[in-house]
């Protein structure tokens, strides 16, 4: 008989607390190694602790590193003040210890050379690393001006070098968080409201009677706040509307599940739009009061009907028009999330902007349980000289491509490190921090090419990263619990700082980033712009200007300020001016009419996979974060590779069963370079499978995660650009499967 | 006073969370674990259920692993938390064997190992490690004999469920559902 259940334990501990098939012999050697460690729990009051913001993901949620009195980190327990966090970390804030204790992490400076024709690592002193890159960098300068360096960064160490490069004379810094992520609704959401989301996003989940989930499995991202505030009304039973091929964790938790045909996302929104307009579900007050447009709009969306939208996206009429009263229902408390990561289709700032339009017309921008009016503290500029003009900057060589980039476009820093490429302006050198660009960047032999052409690249990190093996030199920066960063001062319901210190000194030779941007700095004459002697100077004086001081940040990690910009939310019939062309919130887009985008989203059709190829979906996993954790042991412990998940149907037609390892090819015939389980599943559609990102790492250096389940971004050669912001639509691939070995001209 | 622990199977959302917090907490050796996550799938596509549930020892009332203890090393103590004398423990495996939740693992210093309820944290007024960590709060704790206890609380007007109750076990983790 066939199974209807499946059983299995995500923790990867095999059964329930039995060992990942460790000896359970006592070797006495061991145990007199570790006689300096308690080897039972420790009390808290016997631990010292330290303020920190966690670096493991964007989040940045404030906790306190507890050390013990040999010195050792034993835990990071969140701090009970953080709205990002409210003294609960996500398993990899408390497992960010396993950054920490990861015998991989990167120990010393290292450098490039070739030994009897083979290039090989070879170790190296800070100073002879650090004379090296400072050397490059004048090179690079001289030959062919200093904005042909260019910087790839996430995360904290990129404010530092960030910093050095404007003062070295370059604009060229680019992140993954633009183009690969949420740039599309930043694009959206700010030519419908005047504003971006931004990080945290200000949705007022813990007030809301209806969240509208597009393709966002919050709760598998595991954006701490965020997820805690599900939970809360996960508890008190509000309506929850999951769109997604997938039966995500959040989509099992809500009264909806809408398991949409992939690439179709837009046709569902526009027909909602449908419903509330010709029904008269809409928010009339506030659109009367604060929108523009609305004409235009119902005579777009006329045709839109949940009758044509079914013929897309396989949703029944009766279930899109049900959906829409429940949104309206629960208006203006309702949020149709804008999602974080929305690259997808090409049209995805489009996407965005229908979700803004829902958000509009059902009133929720500004309002208690939809979203809130953010606000931030800003932190004093440290006082350095101005930074040198720049002849050009990446924005220069767009050539009127891509208008709404206000970041910088990782891909486009990528093409223009290609000399064949022909670009006005050339890329020759990079420096790279904090981000993973093989496993981040897709289309892999655009990275590989660009990696090639460029003269020099300098790699800093904490873990040999597959990026770190395309390096010259390669700089060992400390984990997060080891050194002073910037102030996080990320925007919320209340304007807030954290602090993050080191809990101790930095194990093997590592260094802090800001150390090492200063140390450049110094050794291109630029020592003006790092004046003081540690970064700690710095952050005293930006507290005392903001009415505290570093001793009193030491001892309260995080405080919160007043709000100075008005409440949280619009009052009844408020006059409010939106920061768009009209000021007012457009429903009919004034700035995509004025560069020749459509005013108002169209569906468009996007190619489907052929028969016996699957839509390639990809996600995340709650206890890591895309590539950069799968090495840390707390966090390996909890998931050790990913599988690709198939529908039982499928799986027959293929004779696929749970467990049997696969290798996965795409559409132009490149094969994942290692095998991944596969899982069968009823929890996915049958013309898609799913993978969690970030597996697949072919450094060897990273001993635990190398070759374990295969990587996603390998498989994404299909790139479909964002016209309007270059954003790198990546869910136009598709994979079949191999059961066999792959010979060596299937990889070739 | 019994302690006890319901688990919110409807918050839940298999973070793993608890699994790691109790690591650190405790100091659990790499590639062990006293807590974990089952996920439970039922149903065919479209209409799918997702059960997921943080485990445990289950703190039994009727232990049959401190029965079975040859040595006594297993035993109950105040608030029937059911503890491992490791200096007692001969790591012979019989409780292991007799548990019908799986909770017990060989410690690779010689002796079994199981989750404690914190105790040296109730000992200081605290909460399980877990139960604070969670950040969907599904996990609830408590004396069970108190009725305004959190987890006597959350007991109160909810549907729960044992772990194979046939076993005679009585165990102290209550699945709210």
């Amino acid at each position: 008989m066939k199974t209807r259940r499946e059983f299995i334990k995500i923790s990867a501990v095999g059964a329930g607390a039995a060992a990942i098939g460790l000896s359970t012999i006592n070797i006495a050697g061991l145990k007199l190694a570790n006689a300096a460690i308690d080897q039972t729990a420790v009390s808290d009051e016997e631990m010292t602790s330290f303020p920190t913001y966690c670096e493991v993901c964007f989040w940045k949620c404030a906790g306190w590193t507890y050390v013990d009195k040999h010195k050792n980190i034993r835990k990071i327990i969140g701090n009970k003040e953080d709205p990002h966090c409210n003294g609960r970390l996500c398993p990899r804030g408390t497992g960010g210890v396993g950054m920490y204790t990861d015998e991989d992490r990167l120990k010393t400076p290292l450098i490039r050379e070739t030994v009897n024709g083979e290039q090989v690592f070879r170790k190296a002193s800070w100073k002879e690393a650090l004379d090296l890159v400072a050397s490059k960098m004048k090179d690079v300068a001289d030959k062919y001006g200093p904005e042909s360096f260019a910087l790839f960064n996430h995360g904290a160490p990129g404010e530092h070098f960030k910093h050095l490069l404007h003062a070295y004379g370059s604009e060229n810094e680019g992140e993954p968080a633009w183009a690969q992520c949420r740039g599309p609704r930043e694009v959206g959401f700010s030519a419908t409201f005047g504003s971006w989301i931004g990080s945290p996003e200000p949705t007022d989940i813990r007030d809301t009677n209806c969240l509208v989930l597009i393709g966002s499995h919050i709760g598998e991202n595991m954006h701490n706040g965020q997820v805690q505030e599900v939970a809360d009304i996960i508890g008190r039973n509000a309506t929850i509307i999951t769109v997604d091929p997938r039966l995500s964790t959040v989509a099992s938790k809500s009264k909806y599940w809408l398991p949409i045909k992939p690439a179709t996302d837009l046709a569902l929104l526009l027909s909602w739009i449908h419903v509330l307009i010709y029904e008269g579900l809409f928010n009339k007050d506030y659109v009367e009061q604060y929108t523009m447009g609305f004409e235009q709009l119902k005579e777009h969306v006329k045709d839109m009907t949940p009758e044509w939208a079914y013929g897309i996206t396989t949703i029944e009429p009766s279930i899109i028009r049900k959906t829409a009263r429940e949104m309206a229902n629960a208006a203006p408390a309702v949020i149709v999330h804008p999602g974080r990561h929305v690259v997808w289709y090409g049209d995805d700032s489009q996407r965005e902007r229908a979700i803004a339009i829902l958000n509009a017309l059902l009133g929720s921008w500004g309002k208690r349980g939809g979203f809130y009016f953010k606000e931030a503290i800003s932190v004093p500029k440290y006082p350095h000289p101005q930074y040198p003009h720049t002849e050009w900057s990446w924005k220069d060589n767009l050539d009127g491509k891509y208008p709404l980039s206000s970041m910088a476009i990782t891909t486009e820093l990528l093409a223009a490190s290609i000399p064949e490429f022909g670009y006005k302006h050339q890329i020759k050198a990079w420096m790279v921090a904090g981000t993973n660009l093989p496993l981040t960047i897709p289309n892999k032999e655009l990275f590989k090419t660009a990696a090639e052409a460029v003269e020099f690249i300098v790699v800093v990190d904490t873990m040999p990263m597959d990026i770190t093996g395309y390096a010259d030199v390669v700089l060992p920066e400390c984990t997060y619990l080891e050194r002073y960063d910037t102030l996080r001062a990320a925007p919320h319901r209340e304007p807030n700082i954290a602090i993050r210190m080191p809990a101790v000194e930095p194990k093997y030779e590592t260094k802090p980033s800001w150390w090492i941007a200063k140390q450049l700095g110094e050794r291109l004459g630029l020592g003006d712009f790092f004046d003081y002697d540690d970064f700690s100077e710095v952050l005293d004086w930006q507290l005392k200007k903001m009415g505290t001081s570093l001793d009193e940040m030491k001892k309260i990690g995080i405080k919160m300020f007043n709000r100075k910009s008005g409440p949280l939310y619009l009052a009844d019939g408020e006059e409010y001016h939106f920061n768009t062309n009209s000021g007012k919130i457009e429903l009919y887009s004034t700035e995509f009419a004025e560069l020749g985008f459509d005013p108002m989203p169209k569906f468009t059709k996007h190619p489907e996979p052929e028969d016996g190829f699957y839509r390639l979906i990809y996600g995340r996993a709650p206890m890591h974060t895309f590539s950069r954790t799968s090495n840390n042991h707390n966090l390996f412990d909890l998931m050790n590779e990913n599988s690709v998940w198939i529908n039982p149907k499928v799986a027959e037609l293929w004779d696929l069963k749970t467990g049997q390892k696969i290798w996965l090819q795409n559409q132009d015939g490149i094969v994942s370079t290692f095998p991944i389980k596969v899982r069968v599943t009823e929890r996915i559609r049958w013309d898609s499978v799913y993978m969690v990102h970030g597996f697949g790492h072919d450094n060897k250096k990273l001993t635990r995660t190398f070759g374990r389940g295969a990587s996603d971004t390998q498989l994404i050669t299909n790139v479909m650009v964002d016209p309007m912001m270059g954003g790198t639509g990546m869910r136009g691939n598709f994979v079949t499967f191999i059961t066999e070995k792959p010979g060596k001209e299937a990889e070739a | 006073m019994r302690y006890a622990m319901a688990i919110d199977t409807k918050k839940c959302v298999g973070c793993s969370d608890c699994v790691v917090a109790c690591q650190t907490e405790n100091n659990v050796p790499h590639g062990y674990c006293r807590d974990w996550i089952v996920e439970n799938v039922s149903g065919a596509y479209p209409i799918v259920e997702i059960e997921l549930r943080s485990e445990r020892c289950n703190h039994c009332e009727n232990a049959p692993c401190v029965r079975c203890c040859p040595t006594g090393a297993s035993h109950t103590v105040e608030g029937g938390i059911v503890m491992v004398t490791h200096d007692e423990c001969i790591g012979c495996g019989a409780c292991i064997q007799s548990c019908p939740y799986d909770a017990r693992y060989s410690h690779p210093d010689g002796y079994v190992d199981k989750c404690t309820f914190c105790q040296h944290r109730l000992e200081k007024g605290q909460n399980t490690a877990c139960v604070d960590v969670c950040p969907t709060k599904c996990l609830h704790f408590g004396d069970i004999e108190d009725p305004y206890s959190d987890v006597s609380l959350a007991l109160k007007n909810r549907s729960w469920k044992v772990l194979a109750p046939e076993a005679g076990t009585k165990p102290q983790l209550y699945f709210l559902t």
